[in-house]
């Protein structure tokens, strides 16, 4: 291009208001986001905190909630689940870091469309406040889980919780799909319209590959979750039969019939399966990003790791059935469901061993984000051994609806993606905020918390194999489950350490902010986009210049280049010709 | 030690390769300065297919669910055996018919409105080089009709609604009425949505927008129009004929 010198598309804004609240410029949206799933999270932990309390003493009355009543617990599971999953793991790294970095590291100035992604981040924000009055109304939260099966959610009669709360959670669930759909536009259009010169689909850097593909799975997935609301929502008010069948609750007739429960589950798994894998791979494109960075190595298998993340989104869409083995569906179909969902192993593992192979005899940089990559590899490990025993529909017959799942999906989805976070956080805080994190205390976090999670969610196996059924408020009565306690015990108070060792890291960040040494541009010697203009960028990412792409994502180690590293815009003068 | 050169292929890891002249891939840094009118046209009309593939994913799950409760065998109490339940909709055809020839003929004037500000958005450099003045004839209002028939097929759709009720269909009367409602109010909400945008798009000149903006607003709102279209088309054969 002729002219270096650019026009951003809208000035820098003026004014509080302008600047930090109602702000189009994606990097302020970004923190939205990241302090929105921040507090989100706060709220889902101090949730579980009180669930796994109430697990081993059943009676105790704490300060403020008083005595958990059995139908409270499933309020704290439900609101736990939700928000967790909605709020947290889809907020974070795909409404906060893609947000913040996915531009930058296209080189372009600012997502496709300001104004739609200021108001997908708003309309997530009015999501997140209906979903927390759904504790203050009468009846409380609702009682129905995070997948929210009928007929329970779809009777207003069916318990506390089930009236006024299950449509605020209906709703808000329904204004998180909108803005995701929002946000999902934006992030196509974007990577596919305004990278800059040079930054060709497989010059893009993982992350960007993993939010792209994310955002595609996005699309796809949040307009069937939306439909199933409106049915479900017509369902509870309306009185029709989409999901409820001939039915009678405490005594009394539902005008419903006909119905089918099932209809419900397909299409929440529908989307629910993508789902997970909207929560994850974020996590892997970080982790592929912070592994090939700290170990000064290119990232092993670039292609085959952009290509199995394609196949993982593509059979993503294919195996929601392994949610449904127990529905009583024909054996033909669980077969298909089974093998389908094998299938994804494969790319899987693809990654795993490219993530090894990556850190294969590397000069590895133990950074805290470094480790925090290395923890995802590991839970992306141990969680996904046990998806494969889940996916054998004799197995899962076994297993299904025991703690063993619960130990599958949180080891992989829950903290799995947790991890990708913390190392997004560590990795990207230099380029938000300017200043470096403590390591230190980033290396203490990240010790307690990898222990903590493994000694909360290893034995959640056993458990699950020993029969503890999931969902259930008490079992310290039951005399099958009394062996148990002790384990039970153990990891209730494995969850208060791990959970205590959080303020660690929010104290850090806080503190860091205002207090931590100045951080260079460059501080972790990268090699993508983000790092080559300054810290923190300036409102059109790159001052004013328009920068220009000669090189692969992670060129580390070239020989004969005057560093171990070469940046993605080095116009590589020091080439010999 | 060998030198970087880009003839050195370093591939073998992936990742690596030579330099490649900076060409391709990338949109060739339109997107860094200001976006000139196509490459924002190109942009808008991404976005838009993005929004048209979740409407259809809408649409694809609900009629998925349509075919899935019209073919559920339901257990029925009273008489111990299955039976299907769908039930039937005796629907107001006359008054679809006049509706569909409605949004058929806003169709037809909001493509003549997109071709009309296309045109004139190609010509508005040459108007405005002082001394050429190409008439001041107002070209007709194609667009305030479209937003007029889109009105009409909003009030049509509304009196077959009434008229559904008056014949004693409501939206719980049985699982066909139910999906009767259901599609025929989602096609209605997002067409609202596409009115919504014709009036921004009508209004895009009393906004002090340019020409090209007003375009690309035009351009946009009629795509999403013509999909409106083709999604009703489609909406009433499935409760025409899959009944
Ligand atoms: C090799 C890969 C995987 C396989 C074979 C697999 C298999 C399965 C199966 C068969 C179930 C159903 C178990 C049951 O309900 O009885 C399940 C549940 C679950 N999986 Fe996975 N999975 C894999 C990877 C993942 C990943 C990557 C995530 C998240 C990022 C994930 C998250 C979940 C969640 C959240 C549930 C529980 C949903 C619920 O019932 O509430 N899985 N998995
Ligand atoms: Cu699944």
């Amino acid at each position: 291009m002729a002219t270096p010198v650019s026009v951003h598309a809208h000035a820098a804004p003026q004014g509080f208001i302008r600047k930090y609240i109602f702000s189009l410029d994606h990097k302020v949206i970004g923190i939205q986001y990241f302090f929105l799933a921040l507090t989100a999270v706060f709220v889902g932990m101090f949730l579980s905190l009180l669930m796994r309390i109430h697990m081993i003493w059943p009676t105790a009355v704490l300060p403020i909630v008083g005595e958990i009543k059995p139908e409270q617990y499933l309020s704290l599971l439900t609101m736990h689940g939700t928000i967790m999953v909605f709020f947290v793991l889809t907020t974070a790294p795909q409404g906060g870091f893609g947000n913040y970095v996915l531009p930058i590291q296209i080189g372009a100035p600012d997502m496709a469309f300001p104004v739609l992604n200021m108001l997908s981040f708003w309309t997530t924000f009015v999501g997140f406040i209906v979903i927390i009055a759904a504790f203050f109304v009468t009846g409380g939260a609702p009682l129905h889980g995070w997948t929210g099966y009928p007929p329970l959610s779809a009777v207003q009669s069916a318990g506390p919780g089930e009236g006024l709360g299950a449509d605020l959670w209906i709703t808000s669930i329904a204004i998180f799909c909108i803005a995701s759909l929002m946000g999902a536009l934006n992030f196509i259009t974007t990577t596919l319209d305004l990278r800059a010169k040079g930054m060709s689909l497989m010059r893009m850097p993982l992350t960007v590959w993993s939010w792209f593909i994310t955002a595609i799975l996005g699309l796809l997935a949040f307009g069937v979750l939306l439909s199933a609301g409106i049915l479900l929502l017509l369902d509870r008010n309306m009185g029709t039969s989409f999901y409820v069948p001939l039915i009678n609750v405490n005594g009394v007739m539902m005008g419903h019939k006909g119905g089918s429960p099932l209809l419900w589950q397909h299409l929440f798994w529908f989307f629910g399966h993508p789902e997970v894998y909207i929560a994850i791979l974020p996590g892997m494109g970080v982790t592929s990003q912070v592994l090939s960075t700290f170990s000064r190595k290119p990232i092993f298998g670039y292609k085959a790791m952009v290509y199995a993340m394609l196949a993982i989104g593509f059979f993503g869409f294919m195996v929601w059935g392994h949610h449904m083995f127990m529905s009583g569906m024909s054996p033909y179909s669980a077969f298909a469901f089974s093998i389908l969902t094998m299938c994804i192993g494969v790319p899987s593992a693809i990654k795993t061993f490219n993530w090894l192979g990556t850190m294969w005899k590397g000069h590895i940089r133990f950074d805290t984000p470094m480790l925090y990559a290395i923890g995802f590899v590991s839970l992306f490990v141990s969680g996904g051994l046990s998806g494969p025993f889940l996916a054998q529909p004799v197995l899962d017959i076994q297993l299904h609806d025991t703690y063993f799942v619960v130990g599958h999906f949180h080891l992989i989805m829950g903290v799995a993606a947790i991890f990708g976070i913390f190392a997004a956080t560590y990795y990207w805080f230099p380029k938000m905020f300017g200043r470096m994190m403590n390591e230190t205390w980033g290396r203490i976090h990240f010790f307690i918390t990898l222990a903590g999670t493994y000694a909360i969610f290893m034995p959640m196996h056993y458990l699950g194999m020993a029969g503890q059924t999931r969902r259930y408020s008490q079992f310290t009565e039951v005399a099958y489950q009394t062996k148990l306690i002790p384990l039970q015990t153990f990891m209730t108070y494995a969850a208060i350490i791990t959970i205590a060792a959080q303020f660690i890291f929010v104290i850090n960040l806080f503190w860091s902010m205002f207090k931590g040494p100045k951080a260079s541009d460059n501080p972790w010697e990268a090699t993508t986009l983000e790092w080559t203009t300054t810290t923190p960028p300036p409102h059109d990412n790159f001052g004013g210049v328009t920068p220009v792409v000669h090189h692969g994502p992670y060129e580390y180690g070239v020989p004969g280049a005057p560093r171990d590293y070469v940046m993605q815009n080095d116009p590589a003068t020091y080439a010999a010709h | 030690m060998a030198t970087y050169t880009p003839s050195t292929p370093i591939d073998h890891l992936g990742g690596i390769k030579p330099p490649e002249p900076p060409a391709g891939g990338g949109d060739d840094g339109r997107s860094a300065s200001f976006p000139d009118y196509r490459a924002r046209l190109r942009r808008a009309r991404l976005g838009l297919i993005c929004g048209i593939a979740t409407v259809c994913m809408v649409f694809i799950s609900l009629t998925s669910a349509y075919i899935f409760r019209q073919g559920l065998p339901t257990f029925d109490g009273t008489t111990n055996s299955y039976v299907h339940d769908w039930g039937s909709v005796n629907l107001p055809w006359m008054l679809l018919f006049i509706n569909t020839a409605l949004l058929l003929a806003s169709s037809v004037t909001m493509e003549l409105a997109r071709r009309n500000a296309a045109r004139q958005a190609a010509l508005a450099p040459v108007e405005s080089i002082p001394g050429v003045s190409l008439g001041s004839e107002r070209s007709f209002p194609w667009l305030a009709i479209t937003v007029l028939l889109g009105f009409g097929f909003l009030a049509g759709q509304w009196l077959a609604w009434i008229e559904l009720h008056n014949r004693g269909f409501y939206v719980n009367t049985n699982p066909s009425s139910s999906f009767t409602f259901l599609l025929t109010v989602t096609h209605a909400v997002h067409l609202a949505g596409g009115l919504i945008a014709l009036l921004w798009a009508a209004t895009a000149s009393l906004r002090h927008k340019t020409a090209e903006a007003r375009q690309i607003a035009v351009d946009i709102s009629a795509w999403y129009w013509h999909f409106m279209l083709v999604l009703w088309v489609y909406i009433f054969a499935l409760l025409g004929i899959a009944r």
